[in-house]
């Protein structure tokens, strides 16, 4: 059990990042023979978003970090770590984070790396970066989660599996959301992996909801509640992984919060489970939107398997100018998309082997 | 196809933030950076300088048949921008519909890849251009 209260630590900066292309979950069960609206139907998905041939987890880091940073009103060169949650990182060894850097013109005084925990890798750059600046190390730090992740062709995940980004600069001061508490809850559990030099990822089927995304996600939010004293009714919004658009609904009714406090940060449904990113363009899509004084939950989830849990408050300072991204989560989601066929999708995700 | 790993190298400020040059005294910006201004000759002096990150398409064209390494890439926009303060820089035009593709369009400066060298090689990121 850790310390939950991290005195004085919020977000100073938030941003998102979705690809333009979609294709629909009714055209990849066409080229697999299967029923597409049944299939969408049970997962709660209806399309996914899909990174273009010159984009990857780095390109849509950079988009969302470079959103954070200009919302954080900081000169980049204040940053003193980033860290970059990812499984779908282009090189195997060469760090994104320092790519980040580069770009956000915050180097070379601070620390970088990336991290891997599945899906919750970005989740856990957010807690390291708490605590960096709780304990006075660096004055602002920048978490970000970012995935191009993807199924292998014909296989379950294929339907789901999204691209995107969220990015957050954690600071001490002037904060648009403060960090109430955090807890995390974490066991070995081998619901889902990728092998070394293995291009797709392996899981558990079913095995995936029980003892894997539920038992952690819910143990994480109890766990946060009795460190913190709030209970769920305390949350005017509420966030979870969203491998799929069910889950997140079943978690909420568990621990009874009720749909429409999960609508705004329920978008997988419209562009796929992005892994690191989920709960992070989750939380910025309710940031878009929440109000000062409004308490928001957020639990992620990460395969193998972690949940890390947050309680925030929203602050005034929100309503300055230039706090929030231009373009909310949900202009990105909605605005200025293309739909392609499996062939191009196949193409741009280079599934392709003789390319 | 091999690139100059030094190269690569060399050009990330200029790729991944658009720092370029001015010259201070006569106030000309270049880009990419440049070691004379040809304006002033030896009066002048050179300073590095963000270029602004907007700019109007000042020009277009669509490739169909791309070089090597961007044959998957094909058809694309490459269009020269005209940034905010005059300095012209050629580029790709990337996710932006075909109807707001015209020259004068309004553009921003996005991070894309723009090759990897082979399958084992390094990746080269850098600035292209989409529409507003
Ligand atoms: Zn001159």
């Amino acid at each position: 059990m850790q310390a939950t209260q991290i005195a004085g630590t919020g977000i100073a900066g938030y941003g998102a990042s979705i690809p333009r292309m979609r294709v629909r979950v009714t055209e990849i069960a066409r080229v697999w023979g299967k029923n597409g609206e049944q299939t969408a139907a049970g997962l709660g998905v209806s399309e996914k978003a899909v990174a273009g041939i010159d984009e990857d987890s780095c390109t849509l880091a950079v988009a969302a970090a470079r959103k954070a940073v200009l919302g954080a009103k900081i000169d980049p060169q204040n940053i003193g770590a980033i860290y970059i949650g990812s499984e779908s990182k282009p090189y195997a060894v060469k760090p994104t984070a320092s790519i980040v850097a580069e770009a956000l013109g915050a180097t070379p005084n601070l620390t970088a790396a990336d991290l891997e925990f599945a899906c919750k890798a970005g989740t856990a750059g957010i807690q390291a970066c708490m605590g960096m600046v709780a304990s006075g190390m660096i004055d602002y730090g920048l978490a970000v989660g970012s995935d191009t992740s993807q199924g292998r062709p014909g296989d379950a995940l294929e339907f789901s599996t999204g691209c995107g980004a969220g990015a957050f600069v954690i600071g001490a001061k002037d904060a648009i959301a403060t960090i109430d508490g955090t807890t995390s809850f974490t066991t070995d559990t081998p619901d889902f992996w990728r092998r070394q030099h293995q291009e797709f990822p392996r899981h558990g089927g079913r095995f995936t909801g029980k003892p894997a995304y539920f038992r952690h996600v819910l143990g994480c939010a109890n766990a946060l509640f009795a460190k913190t004293g709030f209970k769920a009714s305390d949350f005017d919004y509420a966030v979870f992984h969203q491998p799929n658009g069910k889950f997140p609904l079943e978690a909420g009714a568990t621990l009874g919060i009720p749909r429409e406090k999960l609508a705004t940060g329920l978008v997988t449904p419209f562009i796929g489970n992005t892994y690191s990113a989920a709960t992070m363009i989750g939380l910025c899509a309710i940031l878009d939107e929440a109000r000062p004084g409004q308490r928001i939950l957020a639990v992620s989830y990460g395969s193998g398997a972690g949940s890390d849990a947050f309680a925030l408050t929203v602050t005034e300072a929100i309503l300055e100018e230039g706090r929030r991204p231009v373009k909310r989560v949900w202009d990105l989601i909605n605005e200025n998309k293309t739909y392609i066929d499996y062939a191009v999708y196949v193409k741009h995700r280079r599934k392709l082997k003789s390319m | 196809m091999h690139h100059s790993l030094p190269l690569v190298w060399r050009r990330i400020p200029e790729r991944y933030n658009l720092i370029g040059c001015k010259c201070e005294t006569c106030g000309t910006p270049y880009f990419p950076d440049r070691k004379i201004c040809p304006k002033c000759r030896r009066k002048g002096k050179l300073v590095k300088q963000k270029m602004p990150k907007t700019g109007t398409l000042y020009s277009f064209t669509r490739v169909h048949a791309a070089p090597s390494g961007f044959e998957h890439e094909s058809p694309y926009w490459l269009g020269i921008v005209e940034l905010g303060n005059g300095v012209r820089i050629l580029s790709q035009i990337v996710d932006s519909p075909e109807e707001k593709v015209v020259i004068g369009a309004s553009v921003t400066m996005v991070f894309r890849r723009i090759y990897a060298d082979a399958e084992e090689g390094i990746i080269a990121y850098g600035y292209k251009f989409k529409t507003i």
